[in-house]
């Protein structure tokens, strides 16, 4: 009920500023586009709140430049061409300066051509396939952790947890292939033999080939890298296939929480990286941040499970306004030029740009703090080596 | 060349190991095979007997599934009665959009149907995530947490009563089509309508009943299958690019074919992501699904009947 009011407040708002033909100079809009329908629906919507916990917030404070911000958040229904489309609808009709998106790897991929075309930057929340920030496009600044920055990041507690041979399931698209191939290289670095790498599509259901093959391997860690409902299904058929290797699961889109609420018993001893860890907000760069999210994701009644995933969309935001109020005008280019200058306390931590990619074109890229959980005794817990 | 006589125990524990894996193989396929013949057979008799391209058997699978995360999880019904009332509701719902949508398309032409049918999906699945949000909801199910085990290889008890299940819904509907005045009269309708009419047989009665039972098997299909899985609203999508593969294999408009054709295509998903490639395990089947359409264009248990 909420979203249909939310939908029909929008849409009033909508045909008043055009009405009126002042819409345009009342606030400064910035275009989101989001898998808000399709496989990736649930993310989606999670990023799309947290960006208007911190829309409201910011305007509560005074806004940006003296005016209100005005998010115009469009669904690209988890696919890459209507992805495309979205990023064309938000600069050619609502001329947005600067955009926040596309979730997941594939979706940011497709829409990047679309930036360097109509040179408007766009801000990164979620995506991980190291292609984003390394392919030389200057409008493309990243707040999430690439893959390798995950990779590296693990690399201590491979150690720690002992890894002998590790078997990889991952989905058949460039997150989750990205992925594969960091965790992949880390380990085999560091000695450890690389079992099979099993496959599937995002839209997958039924994994029981690629587990048998993976038990039967003898491997005693299976890295897992796919969206949070697929990863539940995993967890369920793994126990019913009494499979006995680790599980581990990268990227960050994992949802603990939702995890042990669907898959029950199937959840215990699993592992999980993710980039917020909301049970102890109090370990992460910035508490104080943490906490105000946290406090306005309860305000409003948002699902417990979508802290780990509402946050990328709240930090966007706020360093979306930075960067305007850095430029000091709603402009494209001023806006990308002080994307580069931008310092601001996140969630992700504290939030700044390093360069990534061929020289001269290079694209923005945050270097968060990576966590790892571990669900025990039916609790997301700190892992005790 | 691997000569057992000088290393026995090598030998051994190697066949050991790739033996356990094939009887894993196998157990998985049988079992998916029932999933996807009962994903079939509710969509033959819409598809392969009324001849409608029923865009909506993936949203009726996914309503099964709603229903019994509805009634079990929020109502707190009995599981297995949750079934039945799922079905029934299923029932229900293709009725009442055959008599909605379809009974006025009955003298269309194919492609204005389909389009009424691709919107009525879309509807649906909109409606779905309105309803319930994209976030994927789980069904709790009243089986024990461990697997049953034949030796190496395990299965869930969940996934064997969705299999017996199946098999006794695809026997009935079977015994329904062959052995019963109503499955006479089906056939007779969609033979020839005119002559079927003109002997007395209720058609449009007949047309309704027909699209409502197809409904009720993909309910059913969904109501057992949402446990198994997680319920969400783009699940009905694969679970209807599947039905289709099976009826299209099967033959259109065959019980046995839809059955046969699940099966190959689980043994064919199965046993290559095992050993081809999981990164193409959804192609495997329909890399074999081409291979016997080029032999049997008809499918495999073509209908002697003309149809139209």
């Amino acid at each position: 009920m909420r979203k249909l009011l939310g939908l029909l407040a929008g849409t009033v708002f909508f045909v008043g500023g055009a009405a009126t033909g002042a819409g345009a100079q009342d606030t400064i809009k910035i275009g989101v586009t989001q898998p808000l329908t399709g496989a990736f629906a649930a993310s989606g919507n999670y990023v799309a709140q947290g960006t208007r916990i911190a829309e409201e917030e910011i305007n509560n404070a005074g806004g940006v430049l003296g005016k209100k911000i005005q998010l115009i958040i469009e669904d690209n229904k988890s696919n890459p061409t209507e992805a495309v489309t979205t990023v064309e609808k938000l600069i050619e009709k609502d001329k947005v300066p600067l955009l926040i998106g596309a979730w997941s790897s594939t979706l940011t991929l497709a829409v990047m051509p679309k930036l360097e075309e109509y040179k408007v930057p766009m801000i990164v929340e979620t995506s991980s396939s190291g292609k984003i920030t390394r392919s030389g496009n200057p409008y493309v600044f990243r707040i999430s952790p690439t893959s390798e920055m995950e990779a590296t990041a693990f690399k201590p507690i491979a150690k720690h947890m002992g890894i002998k041979k590790a078997a990889f399931l991952y989905t058949n698209n460039d997150f989750g292939i990205g992925s594969a191939d960091e965790y992949g290289k880390m380990l085999k670095a560091n000695g450890v033999e690389i079992g099979p790498r099993e496959t599937m599509d995002p839209a997958a259901t039924d994994f029981s080939a690629q587990l048998a093959k993976i038990k039967a391997s003898g491997a005693d860690t299976v890295f897992v890298t796919t969206a949070v409902e697929q990863l539940t299904l995993i967890l369920k058929q793994a126990k019913e296939q009494q499979l006995k290797a680790r599980i581990v699961s990268c990227g960050g889109s994992n949802s603990p929480d939702q995890v042990i609420a669907q898959a029950g018993a199937a959840a215990e001893g699993s592992y999980h990286t993710t980039f917020f860890p909301p049970w102890f907000p109090e370990v992460t760069t910035n508490p104080e941040v943490s906490k105000r999210y946290m406090a306005g994701w309860k305000k409003h009644g948002f699902n417990v499970g979508g802290l780990t995933e509402g946050y990328r969309g709240y930090d966007a935001v706020y360093v979306a306004v930075a960067a305007i109020k850095a430029a000091g005008k709603p402009d494209a280019e001023a806006i990308r030029k002080a994307l580069w200058g931008v310092h601001v306390k996140g969630v992700y931590g504290d939030i700044h740009f390093i360069k990534q990619g061929p020289a001269g074109k290079e694209s923005g890229q945050n270097v968060p703090t990576v966590y790892l959980v571990e669900v025990k005794n039916g609790k997301v817990q700190k892992p005790q080596f | 060349m691997r000569l057992p006589v000088f290393a026995p125990f090598q030998f051994n524990a190697l066949e050991r190991r790739d033996l356990s894996e094939f009887l894993q193989h196998l157990l998985n396929a049988v079992i998916l095979g029932g999933t996807y013949a009962l994903l079939g057979i509710g969509l033959t008799l819409i598809f392969g007997i009324m001849r409608v391209v029923n865009f909506t058997h993936g949203e009726l699978y996914a309503f099964g599934a709603y229903c019994m995360y509805a009634l079990v999880m929020r109502l707190g019904v009995n599981f297995y009665l949750s079934l039945l009332l799922a079905m029934a509701l299923g029932a229900l719902l293709g009725a009442f959009i055959e008599l909605v949508l379809l009974s006025r398309l009955r003298r269309a032409d194919i492609d204005t149907t389909m389009l009424v049918m691709i919107g009525a999906w879309i509807i649906m699945q909109n409606t779905e995530q309105w309803i319930w949000s994209g976030v994927a909801l789980s069904v709790k199910n009243p089986f024990p947490a461990n697997p049953l085990v034949f030796g190496p290889a395990s299965v869930s008890w969940l996934r064997v009563y969705v299999f017996v299940v199946a098999l006794l819904l695809i026997a009935g509907t079977y015994l329904l089509i062959n052995r019963t005045k109503l499955g006479k009269a089906m056939r007779a309708t969609f033979q020839d309508p005119d002559t079927a009419a003109l002997m007395g047989v209720r058609i449009g009665r007949i047309n309704t009943a027909t699209f409502a039972i197809g409904s009720s098997l993909a309910a059913a299909a969904g109501a057992l299958l949402g446990p198994v899985f997680v319920v969400q609203p783009a699940m009905g999508d694969l679970a209807a690019a599947k039905a289709f593969a099976v009826v299209i294999l099967g033959g259109l408009g065959s019980v046995p074919g839809a059955t046969v054709g699940g099966f190959i295509l689980a043994f064919a998903e199965e046993l290559g992501a095992g050993y081809i490639s999981s990164g193409y395990r959804d192609a495997m089947g329909f890399v074999l699904i081409i291979l016997i359409l080029l032999i049997r264009p008809t499918g495999l248990f073509a209908r002697k009947e003309r149809i139209g």
